[in-house]
């Protein structure tokens, strides 16, 4: 079984945002960059199919040179080789035509990534993959299970409930918990991954259909009012006649 | 050319982001000057779609296929691409939930249209221009994108927009088919096992959440958070502690990599706010912390706030809740 795992590198779940160039750039200054939490959902589970059921796992990444770290971390954690497609990722539409473009050569059984990248939060480029391919996308799943070696069994979050859904391979999900349990690389890991093929390709032509044009900061809270303990029911009266929520 | 606005029903009725994208699109419609028709797919009855005139909109499409009471994806996107046809739609207004977000990027592909997702703002369209505010770095900042294609697809952030009530009559509803067959029905789900909501209310459709971390010290001191939302007509969630330990279901996860919200009234009881927590819930309009730790970094984002034992506070909340006019 071939699967292609998709990564994003993405600003760590600590860091503070902040914009440059008079708010039309993300400032990476002082930004620790890290695997998307969600797509290691999908890389830990695309590693446990493979080490139950045979196969190989590919990552791929849309992203200048300075994602390659991420991406011998991925290949630390038990991916065997890697693809990265050398563009800025404009927006969605331009990242999931490189990851269809690539998909189309290489056939692959399974296209797994996380839900949503935690930066733009779009959530967009796994519908579009499955679309660009013509194959069915499961979106979002937190359970994966092959039936056989044809067929997969997922479960996917629904407002209020889940469903059960099985599919033919080849197909695209996303990931969120409790798909997996992320694991760390171990030093194995790490002094192998120097050595696994990390391939550079170039990208297609493909246009982006969006532009970001500037960014901003949430306002600033007024500052809290502080209730005594004693007379905590005092906050529901504020709530209703003073910020009018209930 | 026209807006065209998807609506998503729930046990026969018009879910509430589906009024607030039918109120969005009307907007836009007007800014435009030209009309928004909906389209509605799925579980709502043919007399909860003509109260649609009330949010501005004249006609409705409707597909009533009992197939498509369940989510299809591929069947949802093929009656949404042929009434973006039939409208000759140049902009199409989803909410921004699963099912809006999924149909949303695979009608982009097909109708090679720009989409911008969790959108925060009406679309500035000086210019012949189209841009929209959306929330980006999981709450910690805005961006304005330009939507460049000929046809754009927004989907709203819910609890974003007002839900508006100025139109007058009833909206005819139409019925519409787009010719689907059972190929468009592979995905059919095979089971749907729907939760135990706690009082019934959705968790990203709630407009009051009270939620649960480690300061509760145990599931079985649920009740507290429980009792509490059932007076207050709340739903429940919960920390990411909390549910990576099963005190509590994952779905009720708020933060960074859980289930983002923005409801009315965000009341966080024993959860000291770290940034990942935040991420998920700083777009409520109004905040209450609940901490006996008076350093917990919450405070500094909270509109109104306690400091004291959960065990104490939250009865006496409840008590006054249940004096509360209803």
């Amino acid at each position: 079984m071939k699967i292609l795992v998709c990564i994003s590198n993405v600003p760590d779940t600590t860091s503070k945002i902040n914009f440059a160039a008079d708010n039309k750039e993300f400032d990476k200054n002082g930004v620790q960059f890290v695997i998307n939490p969600w797509d290691e959902y999908a890389l830990t589970r695309a590693i446990e199919l493979k080490e139950a059921k045979g196969g190989s796992v590919t990552v791929i990444n849309v992203g200048e040179a300075d994602t390659e770290p991420n991406i011998r971390k991925a290949l630390a954690i038990g991916a065997d080789d890697a693809i990265r497609v050398n563009a800025h990722p404009k927006d969605a539409f331009f990242v999931a035509q490189q990851i269809a473009a690539v998909a189309k050569e290489n056939n692959y059984d399974i296209i797994l990534m996380g839900k949503e990248s935690i930066d733009y939060n779009g959530s967009q480029v796994h519908n579009m993959v499955g679309e660009l391919l013509s194959i069915p996308s499961v979106v979002p799943a937190f359970k994966l299970d092959m039936v056989d070696d044809t067929t997969a069994r997922l479960e996917r979050e629904i407002e209020g409930g889940k469903e059960v859904v099985e599919v033919k391979l080849p197909f695209v999900a996303s990931a969120q918990q409790p798909m997996s349990e992320p694991r760390i690389p171990n030093m194995r890991g790490i002094m192998t991954a120097r050595t696994k093929p990390l391939q550079v390709v170039e990208p297609t032509g493909a246009e982006a259909k969006s532009a970001y044009v500037n960014y901003s900061k949430p306002e600033k809270k007024g500052g809290v009012k502080m209730i005594d303990a004693e007379n905590a029911g005092e906050l529901i009266t504020l709530l209703r006649n003073e910020a009018k929520v209930l | 050319m026209s807006v065209l606005v998807f609506v998503e029903g729930l046990n026969g009725e018009i879910k509430k982001s589906s009024l607030e994208a039918a109120s969005y699109g009307n907007q836009v419609a007007k800014a435009l000057g030209t009309s928004a028709t909906a389209v509605a797919i799925g579980d709502v009855k043919e007399e909860a779609l003509t109260q649609l005139g009330a949010q501005g909109i004249s006609k409705v499409l409707f597909d009533g296929e009992q197939r498509l009471k369940q989510f299809v994806a591929d069947a949802y996107v093929k009656v949404i691409a042929a009434a973006v046809q039939k409208e000759d739609a140049k902009v199409v207004v989803f909410s921004n939930s699963n099912i809006g977000a999924s149909v949303g990027a695979k009608l982009a592909v097909r109708l090679n249209a720009s989409l911008a997702t969790n959108v925060t703002t009406l679309p500035k369209t000086e210019g012949a221009g189209f841009t929209v505010t959306r929330g980006v770095f999981s709450g910690k900042a805005f961006a304005d994108v330009a939507l460049t294609s000929d046809i754009k697809i927004v989907a709203i952030k819910k609890n974003s927009f007002d839900i508006s009530s100025e139109g007058t009559g009833a909206a005819t509803v139409e019925s519409f088919s787009a010719g689907l067959t059972d190929a468009d029905f592979a995905l059919l789900p095979k089971e749907t096992v729907m939760q135990d909501t706690s009082g019934g209310v959705l968790l990203q459709e709630a407009e009051v959440v009270v939620s649960g971390g480690r300061g509760l010290k145990g599931p079985e001191n649920w009740h507290l958070i429980e009792d509490l939302a059932k007076e207050l007509g709340a739903a429940t969630a919960c920390s990411k502690p909390v549910s990576d330990m099963d005190w509590r279901p994952h779905h009720e996860h708020v933060g960074q990599t859980g289930t983002t919200i923005s409801p009315n009234l965000y009341i966080a009881v024993g959860i000291s706010g770290a940034i990942q927590h935040l991420a998920g819930v700083n777009s409520s309009k109004v905040i209450v912390v609940i901490n006996k730790d008076s350093e917990a970094p919450f405070f500094k984002a909270a509109d109104y706030g306690i400091v004291g034992d959960a065990f104490e506070v939250v009865p006496k909340l409840i008590e006054a809740a249940k004096a509360l006019d209803k």
